[in-house]
């Protein structure tokens, strides 16, 4: 049987980023011996690249605000087809993550009253982002990471060894979930360093894995973001559900070619940068749909008078949600108003001061003046619309975050469900943290329901995962595809799958489209079957992407698939031939699942329903635009009358504890 | 606007290895990373090479451009001539692993053996109140994106293998000034730690850590020296001398 090098933990959580360490932390507590396993090194995850905020209710800067309304900001954000449940849990915790690491050490930019400072963003009703100038990410990732080291030392001083109950496996990629009968049983992979093989046998595996964006050409993402824990998921047997929401942000560089895709963060609008087009309009007053035209200002000067007094007038629609706004730059730059290399215009220059510009934006300062040769404090941003996030994901239980596999969990990007069909910005690092701590918590409730009823490993499994890990080096082993026809390059394969999903299943879709996008994807999973690496297995970036390749396929076939079948526009997915919203498909959830043949299989599903005392936070007539007739009159025999829920419901407690 | 450059990689591995010449078309716009990338995909498909972002966030392409420790992500191709060599070699300070590729586990043994933040006691989460004046400092270093470039070029481990043991190098120094200027920090031996567990007398202050940092953090100035100040107000000032030695009796 195959060599390789063997560990047993009670969980192994797959990707470090805040997701996974938040969950490593949680089941540490909980007293589970806990792996990490990091595809890059540890503290290089993408959280890093997130920018403006963490989004939580904590009410620092504007004291109206509660978990409610981030609740309401939330489903609006998702067009309504969110987990309830989740935005429920999500708005009513992420103050106490975002309080807890300060006990880590984290250090937030601060109100004049020494309180954390919260930030503007798109969609949120109130300044809610707590933030540390423009790398948020980083502080979470940092702090997080060193909090990891910090409980490696309590067991140190305890254990005497500072991987006693906790160890981070850096340069490590898993390339398959084992299973014994229905249940996760371990995980296999290899080091990216040596290649050499390693088995994880664990009852509870947490998939962290983040997302899918490098299978679009045009992406804010890295290299890592290859879809493995969708993939991994979706071969254990657990499904994904709306995975043909996906985000493109409006904001990316578009020149130099090289870095187009790079993140421009959302705060450069929230800050009061303004988005114009070539005929120096301010073109985002003429987008603001009808689902939002209450809550938007209508003229500029409204717009201007928010950002001193937000009381009294409505925000700008540079603020709209992300979707609404990469949709209408694509439709800029398609009427011609585009800017010198096919973007629209950002600029903050003339709103704020140099001073205040590098202070509140170093690193997009710092980016377009090393990278582009702008100085953003004297000129306009070139930006537009780059691959951002995934909103679909693996389908989780709302409270434990555990998939329909016993013994797998998904949290943060990979798993589905809590940004419905658009995600607001901020609300991915608070997800991050308050599903994180739930996943480890659920964790360590499988284990004790298992008892001393482990599952294991068969030798048969490990020698066929780590057969599928070297094919690539063995031209023609895959047999079916025909061996005999030409070997493939895996950078090449990459690059045209890349092509395909930006040209076929991108920001704007159609119905022909997808399916020419569907029948590529067949020629291109052929032709992954006949990829070839040259070289060793020790640091062997052309057999790391072999791998990847598989993932990303899967990924992409999900995607394609159920972006083909919506037959509907909202939020991430804009259907050129379907552009309204349409409530019947507001009940609907897509769901992908592995076929025996290893194609991808999609059924519809319910969507869960809405608790009524939750429906009763918004107003009806906003109701009306997002719900079905028949759930309306359902709903006019149930609907607490606002203000008397407030005394007798769970549901609309007011916000506790603020300090 | 495309030409076609010469390029020198470094190729090997723990047991030796040399610099490669490669030919290869570099577009405008491109930055050092780009060209890597382009030599991995059409003529080098195993070479070894450490990325993430791509962006400048992650600190994880940290390589020696001819012979300066940079980012290949930062470093723009209009920084050279179209007709000049441009040679790529792994970090120097570290060992290498394969091609442009080190291993860098010195770093994060040194991040373990730093006392973490301890949190004041009987502070409720959420009562935290620090001002901006006084968290700024230490969010200067916690800007540091952990590329270990002012690891590579400290001569004080570069060009001495046996200092590592004693010294945790620039990063790490910053990381004990970072806590040290935390605002709610309780513990009081930072400077004592700095001296005794991280050599903070090794660093002699010439300064290149900062010159290298792609964050522009201003490592000497900020971080050490403050730091080696409040080591010898500790230890050599006479009043603190003299208290010592009063408390002392009986």
């Amino acid at each position: 049987m195959t060599a390789l090098e063997r560990h047993s933990y009670d969980v192994v959580v797959i990707g470090a980023g805040g997701s996974g360490l938040r969950a490593a932390i949680e089941a540490h507590e909980h007293g589970l011996r806990t792996a990490i396993v990091c595809k890059s090194l540890f503290g290089k995850a993408h959280t890093v690249m997130a920018e403006g905020g963490i989004a939580a209710s904590m009410g620092n800067v504007n004291p109206n605000d509660s978990w409610q309304v981030h609740f309401r900001d939330t489903m609006r954000g998702g067009k309504f087809l969110n987990n309830p449940r989740m935005a429920e849990l999500h708005a009513k915790e992420a103050p106490d993550r975002v309080w807890e690491l300060e006990t880590y050490g984290a250090l937030f930019d601060r109100t004049p009253e020494g309180k954390i400072s919260q930030r503007n963003f798109g969609g949120h009703e109130y300044p809610r982002l707590a933030h540390v100038g423009d790398r948020t990410g980083l502080e979470l990732i940092r702090t997080l990471q060193q909090k990891i080291v910090s409980l490696q030392q309590e067991d140190l001083a305890e254990h005497g060894d500072l991987d006693a109950r906790i160890r981070v496996f850096a340069e490590l990629t898993i390339t398959d979930l084992l299973k014994d009968g229905d249940a996760v049983a371990g995980a296999f992979g290899y080091h990216r360093e040596s290649g050499e093989f390693v088995l994880f046998e664990a009852p509870a595996v947490i998939l962290a894995t983040g997302g899918i964006g490098k299978s679009f050409k045009v992406t804010s993402n890295s290299w890592e973001y290859t879809g493995d824990g969708h993939a991994l998921a979706l071969r254990a047997g657990a499904t994904l559900i709306n995975m043909e929401f996906v985000q493109f942000h409006p904001t990316g560089m578009v020149w130099p070619p090289s870095v187009k895709g790079i993140l421009v963060t959302e705060s450069v609008r929230g800050d009061g940068g303004v988005l114009r087009n070539s005929e120096g309009k301010r073109f985002m007053f003429d987008y603001v749909p009808e689902v939002f035209r209450d809550q938007y200002a209508k003229t500029e000067d409204e717009g201007d008078r928010w950002y001193t007094d937000p009381d009294n007038n409505k925000r700008p629609p540079e603020l709209l949600p992300r979707d609404e706004v990469a949709r209408a730059i694509n439709s800029e730059v398609k009427a011609g108003r585009g800017s010198p290399h096919g973007g629209v215009f950002l600029d903050v220059s003339t709103r704020l001061s140099a001073a205040d510009i590098i202070r509140k934006l170093p690193s997009m300062h710092h980016q377009f003046k090393e990278l582009a040769d702008v100085d953003i404090t004297a000129q306009p941003m070139e930006v537009g619309p780059t691959c951002h996030y995934v909103m679909g994901g693996v389908e989780v239980d709302a409270d434990t975050e555990a998939a329909i596999v016993p013994g797998l969990f998904a949290v943060g990007e990979v798993s589905g469900g809590m940004h419905g069909s658009n995600r607001l910005g901020g609300n991915s690092l608070s997800d991050l943290l308050v599903f994180g701590r739930r996943a480890g918590a659920g964790a360590a409730a499988y284990l004790e329901s298992l008892g001393d009823r482990r599952p294991t490993v068969t030798d048969d499994a490990v020698d066929a995962a780590a057969a599928t890990a070297m094919a690539p080096f063995s031209p023609g082993a895959t047999g079916a595809a025909g061996a005999d026809a030409a070997a493939e390059n895996p950078y090449t394969v990459h690059a045209d799958l890349q092509q395909s999903m930006n040209d076929l299943v991108g920001i704007i879709r159609r119905e022909s489209e997808m399916t020419e996008a569907l029948e590529r994807l067949q020629v291109l999973r052929r032709r992954a079957s006949r990829v070839v690496v040259d070289g060793g297995r020790r640091y062997n970036p052309g057999w790391h992407l072999a791998l990847d390749l598989r993932n990303m396929l899967d990924v992409a076939e999900c995607v394609a698939r159920a972006a083909l079948e919506r037959t509907e526009s909202r939020g991430g997915h804009t259907r050129e031939d379907h552009p309204g919203m349409d409530p019947e498909w507001r009940r609907v959830n897509l769901v992908c699942r592995k076929a025996a043949d290893g194609g991808i299989e999609l059924h519809h599903q319910p969507s869960l329903a809405i608790d009524p005392l939750l429906l009763a936070l918004f107003e009806r007539s906003e109701l009306e635009k997002y719900l079905t007739a028949e759930e309306l009159a359902v709903l006019a025999d149930e609907q607490p009358v606002p203000g008397q829920a407030a005394s007798s419901s769970a549901a609309v407690d007011e916000p506790e504890g603020r300090a | 606007m495309s030409y076609r450059a010469s390029f020198r990689v470094w190729r090997g591995d723990d047991s030796g290895g040399g610099l490669q010449d490669v030919t290869v078309e570099v577009n405008e716009g491109e930055v050092v990373l780009d060209v890597i990338h382009r030599i991995q995909a059409t003529q080098l498909p195993d070479l070894a090479v450490r990325w993430n972002c791509k962006a400048g966030k992650c600190g994880s392409c940290s390589a020696e451009i001819n012979g300066r420790p940079k980012l290949m992500c930062m470093t723009r191709m209009n920084t050279f001539a179209e007709g000049e060599t441009v040679t790529v070699t792994p970090l120097r300070t570290f060992p290498v692993v394969r091609d442009l590729v080190t291993d860098v586990s010195y770093n994060y043994e040194k991040a373990r053996q730093i006392p973490a933040f301890a949190p004041p006691e009987g502070l409720a989460p959420g009562t935290y109140r620090m001002q901006q004046v006084d968290v700024g400092r230490s969010q200067e270093f916690r800007k540091c994106i952990e590329c270990f470039l002012c690891q590579d070029v400290c001569h004080v481990i570069r060009d001495h293998d046996d200092n590592k043991k004693s010294f945790a190098g620039p990063r790490f120094l910053m990381r004990a000034a970072e806590l040290s200027m935390h605002p709610l920090d309780a513990r009081t031996d930072r400077a004592e730690l700095a001296r005794d567990g991280q050599g903070i007398g090794l660093c002699n202050i010439t300064k290149c850590c900062t010159d290298v940092c792609p964050e522009h953090i201003k490592i000497t100035d900020n971080a050490i020296i403050p730091m080696k100040e409040r080591v010898v107000d500790r230890k050599y000032d006479p009043l603190v001398w003299l208290g010592s030695k009063i408390r002392r009796r009986p």
